[in-house]
Order: structure tokens, then C-alpha cells, then sequence
């Protein structure tokens, strides 16, 4: 291998070393130190200037304490476990959404593709938070959905979506469908129409070859648009605390009270470690059987 | 030759970077807490350029402190947290030779805060207050008749009345540290606490009135009660006293009207003070050298109805402030107010626990 390819390929594992890699390990390293009423509040830290006794003696004050806490607590297991339920179903939701949606564009005629796409990214050329903010405006008791029921007769008194779990959903799934349609579509266009025709010539009803070859063959992208709503939505913090209610369980909000109300950062950061094991042992399991069938195929 | 050239680009952008820094004062401050005329006349007045930024929660602010690096020459917590901070090292002492209106400083206020900041060593006080009841008059004496218990806890602690109330909105501030205190004061604890045997009894209170308060905010009640979209709101004065002023002047026909509880009520200090690691100090004893002008107290006060601990900007002061006992209580009822002391780190998790669960029931 010449020293160009390896320059090139160093470019991406620096990237993930220092912005990836050195940040986690900071952050194991509070998870496995205790809370201390200093800056930062933690201890122990650090000192360089005593070299490598020092860094022993760090090790040696490292211990599990806040993991078992964590394990002790019904709160941060329910939060987890709810946090998966919102970002799965809200996943779910966005696939049934975002499929058709993709699936319209990519057979739309070729001249609108462009615009229908730039319809697709349009949103994100407004601020996140103003977006979300403005869902405050819709989904509110005196907001314009419920004053549109009231007006037109299906409802009498307004409905309370604003502050509770439905208001979530309806937050996660607007703001992350994009990240669902655009790899569908992505795949989706690049499918060879021919073997649709093929499948249609060996006797294949429509629907029979939908299933049979547009869903295996974008497969891909499906799985790609499910990992890029799930990931976020799994940690997401604003839109909980803006649009949810207090009983809205989720461990962007725990995180948020460990640092700010507890002001424990070695317990936050062990929520943080161990939400971070949640989302890396499915991308594993994923990555390794992806490797499995390109082997199997070659 | 070229690397050498980067170096002096990049010494020379950084000490523009630094001059340019020396020159702005930062402060970071409640939100809603200054008539912002000031920061304008302070600018004119000293030359700096003010950068003003606001926080509505104590413990946005302490964290920030505590990362260190907080960027802020000027920050004003509440008492309890200052002491905390102080501890932890995140002030620096204050250097007297370059405050000049010391003198101003009221010494009925500073006597309380000696318990947090002795000998004013760290801090200047801003505003005081306390914490109490707002009520939309109509709305309320409309669900419970004439003497509904508007200035007493039992209008917000009690569920029976608290199921009325539901109906037109009730906000309870977000701040465990203020509303756990009100609930052992109501059934005759020490508010101020830290046993968690004692700190228990106030969840029941609290949880038997859960399902009727409409939101947990710091900050939102303040137009909620103005607009009339909510009839009660467990908060803090002055806060209260401005949406009873945005309200009249919106001319809408709700009338606000702030009472600290006959229970006795929680008396908290907003004190200002230098972190550590402050960017430009000398901007900083500027800026509270000019807040402790009598004539900018005075003009602070008059404008977000607050207290102040400036005896000098007292004669400033307008009637419906200093004539106003929800803002300066008489002696009657300064006797009853009570002041807490901050939660130590096991006291503090078990506060924000038990708040968690009263919020979300888990």
C-alpha cells in the first residue's frame, strides 16, 4: 500500500479518534469518578504534571459505583425503555410514511425529481428549534389544529396533544422523516426497471413483484433511513421537553437532570455510556451480518 | 518561511481576539430582570461593549459555572447557590477599591445574606423577593366564592380546592428547591430541612395535587397569568407583579394580584458576583459598581418590581413599589418569611428524585 491510500484512508480514523474515540474515553472516565463540589465538579482529575504515578493513581480511584446506582434506580431502566418504545415506534411510523413518499418520487417524471427533492430538504433550511417551537403553535389547546376540528364539527372542546406523549411522536416523526426518505430514495431510483418488467413477463402480479423485488432491493436504504431516525430519536432532548408533558419519560430529559439539577456529572455520564452500549450493540450485530452476506455472496 | 508567516498571522489574531475581548463586559442575569435602558446607559457610560444574556434556572447557571470557562464577567445566582459555588471555588473575591457605592448597600438585606456570602465578601446583592401566590382575582373568587383563600397554601396545596382550580390552570414553578421548603412550611416542618425523612413527607403533598396543576415552568407563567390562560401560578413576585402590569396594560380585564402565603413564605437573595476565571474583572466591578448607582437601582426596581438591597435607591423608588407590601413587606410580615441553606449532594439527589417522581409518577 503506498503512502497516498494510507494518507487517505488515516483521514477518516483520525476523524473518529479525536471526535469520537478521545471524547468517549473522557466520558467513561467521569462515569467512573465520583461527585466533587469543585471545577469540574469531579474528582479525581487529571494532573499531567505528575506523569504516569499520576495517571496510576487515577486508575486506582476509578470505580462502578455509579453503573450499580443506575442499577439500583427503576428510573433510568423505565426512561431507557421508554426512550427505546418512542424512537422505535416513531421509526415504524416514519417508514410508513417516508416509503410511499419515496417510492413517489423516485417514479415521479424524471423533470420533477429535482423540485420534489428540494420539497424533501426545503424544512431543514429553518432552524430545528424553530420548527419544533412552531409545532407549540399548532398542537396547543387554542392552536390552529384544534380550532380546525372545533370549527369544522368533529370535535367540542379542544383536544390535549401538547404536552403529552402524541405530541412527541408527532414532533419526532415530522422532524426525521426527511432522514427516512432520502436513502429509500436514493436506492429506490437507482432499481432497474427491467427486472420489474422481467418479473411482470414471468407472471408476476404488480404487487407480487413490489414485495418480491422493490422491497428486497432497497433494502438497504430502508435499513440506512431506520438507523438515521432511530439513533437520534432515541437520545432526543428537545423535542421532549418542549412538546411533552412531565410524564414524558425519556433519557435526554434524565441526562439533562444529572447534570443540571443533580449536578452529577459521573452519573450522567454513566446514563451516557450505557445509552451509548444500547445504540452500539444493534449497529454491531448489523455491521457483522452485512459482512456475513458479502462474504456469502462473493 | 511560510510556517513562520502562519505563526504571526495566528499570534497576531489572537491578540486582537484578546484586545477585543478585554473590551466587552459579559453578564449573564435572570430573564426579565433589568429595564434594559440600563445596558444602554451603561455602555455609554463606562465605554464597554455589555453582552447580556439570560438563564431562567439556578442550576443552568451552576453548571455552566462549574465546567469553568463560563465566559461570563458577571453572573447572579440566588443565595443558597452562591454559597454552594463559593465552596467549590468558582467566585473571585471582590476587590473594594474599585467599588465606590458600597456605601448604598442596605443593611437590613445584608445581614440575611451574611449567612451565604459572609461579610459580602463575593457578592453584591441585586433584588430579593419572595416566593408566593399569583391569582387571576376573578377567575378564582368565580370557582371558589368570595373568600377563596387567595394570600393562604391551602389554595394550592389543598386538592380539594386545587380540583377547582384545575379548570382555568395552575403553573407550579420548576424548582424543587423552592416548592418542597412550601410544602413542609404548610403542614409545619422546617422548610429548611435536609433529612430526607423529613423531606418525604412534603411528596404526598405534592403528589395529591399533581394531577391538577397544568405545568412545571420557571418562566412561562408570566404571560400565561397576564393573558388569562392560567388562574393560579406558584412563583416569584416580582414575576407575578410584572404580568399584573402586562395585563393592565393590555387592558384585558385580568386583574393579578400577588400574596405571600399567611404560612409564611420563602425569602430568596439574587446576588451578583465575579466567577473565577472572568474574562475582563475590571469590566465586571464596573458593572456592579454602576448597578449599585441608587439611581439605576432604583430605576431596575421601578421597572421589574422587585426589592432591592440599595438603601440609597429607596427615596427613587416609585409609591407602587416601595408602597407596595407583596414587593416591600412590612415588619409583620418579614417576620414570617423564612430563608433555606443549600442541599448538600446526597440531600440534592434525593430532592430531585422525589421531584421527578411527583412529576412523571415514576
Amino acid at each position: 500500500m503506498n503512502w497516498r491510500r494510507i494518507a487517505l484512508i488515516s483521514v477518516p480514523y483520525f476523524w473518529l479518534l479525536g471526535l469520537f474515540l478521545v471524547p468517549f474515553f473522557i466520558v467513561l472516565k467521569i462515569s467512573l469518578s465520583d461527585i466533587a463540589l469543585a471545577i469540574p465538579p469531579y474528582t479525581p482529575t487529571l494532573e499531567l504534571s505528575e506523569g504516569w504515578s499520576g495517571l496510576r493513581d487515577l486508575v486506582a480511584q476509578l470505580d462502578f459505583e455509579n453503573f450499580a446506582f443506575l442499577a439500583d434506580d427503576d428510573l433510568y431502566w423505565k426512561s431507557y425503555l421508554s426512550s427505546v418504545q418512542i424512537a422505535f415506534i416513531s421509526t415504524f411510523i416514519c417508514l410508513l410514511i417516508g416509503f410511499p413518499i419515496a417510492y413517489g418520487m423516485a417514479n415521479a417524471p424524471t423533470e420533477w425529481q429535482p423540485t420534489l427533492m428540494l420539497l424533501v430538504i426545503l424544512p431543514f433550511w429553518t432552524s430545528f428549534l424553530i420548527r419544533v417551537y412552531s409545532l407549540i403553535g399548532l398542537l396547543s389547546q387554542e392552536g390552529m389544529i384544534n380550532q380546525f376540528l372545533m370549527w369544522i364539527g368533529i370535535i367540542n372542546e379542544p383536544l390535549m396533544i401538547l404536552n403529552t406523549n402524541w405530541a412527541v411522536y408527532i414532533g419526532i416523526v415530522y422532524t426525521y422523516c426527511p432522514f427516512m426518505i432520502l436513502p429509500i430514495y436514493a436506492t429506490l431510483i437507482k432499481l432497474d426497471a427491467s427486472l420489474l418488467e422481467a418479473a411482470e413477463d414471468l407472471g408476476c402480479s404488480r404487487t407480487e413483484a413490489f414485495w418480491r423485488i422493490t422491497i428486497p432491493l432497497s433494502k438497504a436504504g430502508i435499513i440506512a433511513g431506520c438507523f438515521l431516525v432511530f439513533i437520534p430519536a432515541l437520545g432526543e432532548f428537545v423535542i421532549p421537553s418542549l412538546l411533552g408533558g412531565s410524564g414524558t419519560l425519556m433519557i435526554g430529559k434524565v441526562l439533562f437532570e444529572e447534570f443540571f439539577a443533580n449536578r452529577d456529572w459521573p452519573v450522567a455520564s454513566a446514563v451516557a455510556v450505557i445509552l451509548l452500549l444500547i445504540l452500539i450493540i444493534p449497529i454491531v450485530m448489523y455491521q457483522r451480518n452485512e459482512q456475513k452476506m458479502m462474504e456469502a455472496d462473493t | 518561511m511560510l510556517k513562520m508567516k502562519t505563526g504571526v498571522i495566528l499570534a497576531a489574531a489572537v491578540a486582537t481576539a484578546q484586545a477585543g475581548w478585554a473590551e466587552e463586559v459579559r453578564v449573564y442575569n435572570w430573564s426579565d430582570y433589568i429595564d434594559e435602558d440600563l445596558l444602554t446607559k451603561f455602555e455609554e457610560e463606562t465605554g464597554y461593549e455589555l453582552i447580556y444574556d439570560v438563564f431562567d434556572s439556578n442550576e443552568v447557571l451552576e453548571t455552566k459555572l462549574l465546567a469553568g470557562g463560563s465566559g461570563y464577567d458577571v453572573v447572579v445566582p440566588s443565595g443558597t447557590f452562591l454559597q454552594r459555588q463559593i465552596t467549590a471555588g468558582a467566585f473571585q473575591p471582590l476587590d473594594a477599591s474599585m467599588l465606590e457605592n458600597t456605601g448604598n448597600l442596605w443593611d437590613v438585606v445584608q445581614a440575611r445574606t451574611e449567612t451565604y456570602d459572609p461579610g459580602g465578601a463575593y457578592s453584591i446583592n441585586y433584588m430579593w423577593g419572595t416566593t408566593g401566590i399569583g391569582v387571576n382575582v376573578d377567575k378564582v373568587t368565580e370557582l371558589l366564592g368570595e373568600d377563596a383563600p387567595i394570600a393562604s397554601l391551602d389554595l394550592i396545596f389543598d386538592p380539594a380546592n386545587m380540583e377547582k382550580l384545575a379548570e382555568c390552570g395552575v403553573h407550579f414553578l420548576d424548582a424543587p428547591s423552592e416548592i418542597i421548603p412550601a410544602a413542609l412550611q404548610y403542614i409545619g416542618e422546617d422548610p429548611d430541612s435536609k433529612d430526607e425523612d423529613v423531606l418525604a413527607k412534603a411528596e404526598p403533598i405534592l403528589t395529591a395535587v399533581r394531577p391538577y396543576v397544568q405545568k412545571y415552568h420557571s418562566s412561562e407563567y408570566i404571560s400565561a397569568l397576564a393573558n388569562g390562560d392560567i388562574c393560579v401560578a406558584f412563583g416569584w413576585s416580582g414575576d407575578i407583579l410584572q404580568s399584573r402590569d402586562r395585563a393592565w396594560e393590555a387592558d384585558n380585564g385580568v386583574e393579578v394580584a400577588y400574596n405571600a402565603p399567611s404560612e409564611g413564605a420563602l425569602m430568596w437573595f439574587d446576588q451578583m458576583a465575579i466567577p473565577v476565571d472572568a474574562p475582563n474583572p475590571a469590566g465586571a466591578h464596573a458593572f456592579l459598581d454602576f448597578i449599585m448607582n441608587a439611581e439605576n437601582m432604583a430605576a431596575a426596581s421601578n421597572y421589574v418590581y422587585y426589592a432591592n438591597g440599595n438603601v440609597a435607591s429607596q427615596p427613587l423608588l416609585e409609591e407602587d413599589v416601595i408602597g407596595d407590601p407583596a414587593i416591600y413587606p412590612d415588619a409583620e410580615t418579614l417576620e414570617t418569611l423564612y430563608t433555606t441553606t443549600p442541599y448538600d449532594a446526597r440531600a440534592q439527589r434525593f430532592v430531585t428524585r422525589m421531584w421527578t417522581r411527583i412529576k412523571s409518577g415514576t
